[in-house]
């Protein structure tokens, strides 16, 4: 399954690279991307694990940019 | 500007006030620390508690924790101006992105601002308003002047101009009537439409291309992933350097707080920012200007292949010709050519073939359809037909071999029509398909630009592909093949080692698009195929689009390149005359916040496509 989420407040380049770096190696990821230009995370995993991975990521976020908030709709 | 961006700038103007009211004030020791302890946590505070976040969240390498870092180790060894300075100067140049980037964001957003809001139906006589997701397919849509159309439709009633600007970059009107197609998107200009959907909202055009441009920022270029890999390494290679030289030198020459000073410019210049930045920014730029001509590109890494290619491959028919057939020659042989198209007319005017239609168009007037008897069909042969009483045969030479007529082959290239009476042979009728107004200046404005090698793969006659290739100036021609053949010959070029684009018009070469380094698919209004399998999407139908989308594309690069060379050579300038002791902190942080906005100037020039 893929999804993806808008990123707000995503201030930096270089975080949006070491989220998605962080993001890549969450166990059941098959890619991840995070655009600091469209503000997006996009996210591929498995569908069975599919909401673990994204409360996952969104820790990952807040650890790189304690500011960045991930809209889960 | 956001509201955070203008309590930022606020941050900045009164910092910056204080900073310089701090130093014209003759203060000393403590007083003086103090004095510009207030501007340094004015336009900090938000920097420090990062960098705490960071701390706690183990990220040491974070750019507000070396942030913090350098300044307050400026603070320790008593250089409080140049603390203040670099945070402040260090702020500037991050409100300066953030302003640059939200607003190329927006003006790209307001390029591919063609989402329609909401869609007029006539439902049992009544009209209502919906979000263009809830009409079904075959409703019965109101579009009225000034409106943007809802879904791809065909117009049932009123006549109108649509401007499709938003979409292909034309800004000629197009002009619609009764039983013409309305592609999603568009807006309908000057009369009331009434037109049935043709498509739900996620199949319209306009869907997918928002979904195309939305996405693209997902592929990355590999230049792109080659910099956010090396600023994986560059800061922690910088800031060992910075420990080292803040600890070795010193142990054998003494002097502290001089070394001290000098490992802190290096963490000055220690953020990869300028770099990371720039390089999705350009892309991005790139893209969106090329969209503003109708041309949509999946991605940063399809730009980047783009500006490589040495090899363009075209499809012939519907890409380099307009893929509609007209009669360009009658022959006759006995009989007037006025006669020859009228019995060729009277005897095709049951056909659908596109052959049929074209000499259709050419004979004026109607055919009156009581003057024809017994219609055969022969496949691929062509027509017997009784036309006025007489037996006449309209076909290709095998079905004049048949009827055993003396027929002879046209001098002209294309698809020849014979007729004949019985056994005895009338003439024939010539039928192209002609070119495209600006095909071949398309192909001489490609060779211009550098590209090595043109190749047209047709599956036509090899005469009539010889004859069209010959007069766009196309260096290899190959004919008469299947799609299966197209997909081996570009492989065999592939194997040759070259960058190869393959133009098409999508509708049957799905597998080629695929196989090529870039596929175009041109003319791409309303065929999914295309959109889905091509690289590159052309809008409207021009082959002019090509050199431009060319253009486009390496000028994007070179301002990648000339952004990873301007701003690696002036922070390794700065690191090498930072060690040495020939820069101070001043020129550290003008040097690295300079060379951010210089980036970030530069990559903006790529939305601008006037190329």
């Amino acid at each position: 399954m893929k999804k993806v989420f808008k990123l707000e407040d995503l201030d930096c380049a270089n975080c949006a690279a070491k989220m998605e770096a962080a993001i890549k190696k969450l166990p059941g990821v098959t890619n991840a991307t995070v655009s600091f230009m469209t503000q997006k995370l996009s996210i591929e995993a498995d569908d069975a694990v599919f909401d673990e991975v994204v409360q996952a990521a969104v820790k990952c976020i807040a650890k790189v940019e304690p500011d960045c908030r991930v809209i889960l709709r | 500007m956001s509201r955070k961006q203008k309590k930022t700038l606020l941050r900045i103007i009164v910092s910056a006030v204080l900073c310089v009211a701090a130093a014209l004030l003759p203060l000393e020791g403590v007083w003086k620390a103090l004095a510009f302890a207030v501007p340094y946590l004015i336009i900090g505070y938000d920097v420090l508690r990062g960098a705490a976040l960071g701390i706690l969240h183990g990220q040491l390498l974070d750019e507000k924790f070396l942030m913090a870092l350098a300044t307050l180790g400026a603070f320790a060894i008593r250089e409080y101006p140049e603390a203040a300075a670099v945070m402040l100067f260090y702020q500037i140049g991050e409100f300066f992105q953030s302003v640059a980037v939200s607003r190329s964001r927006k003006s790209i957003a307001a390029l591919m601002d063609i989402r329609p809001d909401s869609a007029t139906v006539l439902r049992d006589g009544e009209e209502l308003e919906l979000d263009p997701e809830e009409v079904a397919l075959g409703e019965t849509l109101v579009i009225r002047p000034g409106e943007r159309i809802p879904l791809d439709a065909v117009v049932l009633e009123g006549s109108s101009s649509v401007d499709t600007a938003a979409l292909t970059g034309e800004s000629m009107p197009v002009d619609v009537a009764e039983g013409d197609r309305l592609i999603s998107g568009s807006i309908n200009l000057t009369g009331l439409l009434k037109a049935r959907a043709d498509s739900v909202y996620a199949e319209s055009t306009v869907a997918r291309i928002l979904e195309l441009v939305e996405n693209s920022a997902e592929k990355k270029a590999r230049v792109e992933s080659f910099i956010t890999r090396f600023a994986r390494w560059y800061t922690p290679i910088v800031v060992v350097g910075a420990l080292l030289l803040a600890i070795v030198p010193p142990l054998f020459a003494g002097n502290w707080s001089q070394w001290l000073e000098r490992a802190l410019i290096f963490l000055v210049v220690s953020c990869p920012c300028a770099l990371v930045v720039s390089v999705p920014l350009s892309f991005f730029g790139g893209i969106g200007g090329a969209s503003r001509h109708g041309i949509l590109i999946k991605g940063a890494s399809e730009l980047e292949t783009l500006a490589g290619v040495d090899t363009f491959c075209f499809d012939k028919t519907g890409t380099l010709t307009q893929g509609r057939f007209a009669v360009e020659a009658v022959h006759p042989k006995e009989v007037s050519p006025d006669e020859l198209l009228d019995i060729a007319a009277a005897a095709e005017s049951y056909s659908a073939h596109p052959v049929a239609q074209s000499i259709l168009q050419a004979h004026e007037g109607d055919i009156d359809k009581s003057r024809l008897g017994e219609i055969e069909e022969l496949a691929g042969l062509g027509i017997r037909a009784v036309v006025d009483g007489q037996s006449y045969c309209v076909g290709n030479a095998a079905l004049m071999e048949k009827v055993g007529a003396d027929w002879h082959d046209c001098h002209l290239p294309g698809t020849v029509i014979h007729l004949s009476r019985g056994s005895e042979y009338l003439g024939h009728i010539v039928i192209n398909d002609s070119l495209k107004d600006d095909a071949a200046d398309a192909i001489r404005a490609l060779r211009e630009l550098g590209v090595k090698r043109t190749v047209m793969l047709s599956g036509d006659k090899a005469s009539v592909a010889a004859h069209v290739a010959g007069q766009l100036g196309i260096d290899t021609c190959l004919a008469e093949l299947l799609p299966v053949q197209k997909v081996e010959q570009v492989e065999a070029l592939l194997a040759q080692g070259c960058t190869l684009a393959y133009v098409g018009d999508g509708i049957n070469d799905a597998p080629v698009l695929t196989r090529a380094d870039v596929g175009i698919a041109m003319g791409a209004l309303g065929s999914d195929a295309a959109i889905e399998s091509a690289d590159i999407v052309l809008m409207d139908d021009k082959p002019s689009r090509l050199p431009l989308a060319l253009r486009i594309a390496r000028k994007t690069m070179r301002i990648v390149r000339e952004n990873i060379v301007l701003a690696l050579g002036v922070k390794i300038l700065i690191l090498i005359l930072g060690a040495l002791g020939l820069a101070n902190m001043w020129l550290a942080v003008f040097g690295d916040v300079g060379v951010l906005i210089l980036a970030i100037l530069n990559a903006l020039r790529c939305m601008r496509a006037a190329v």
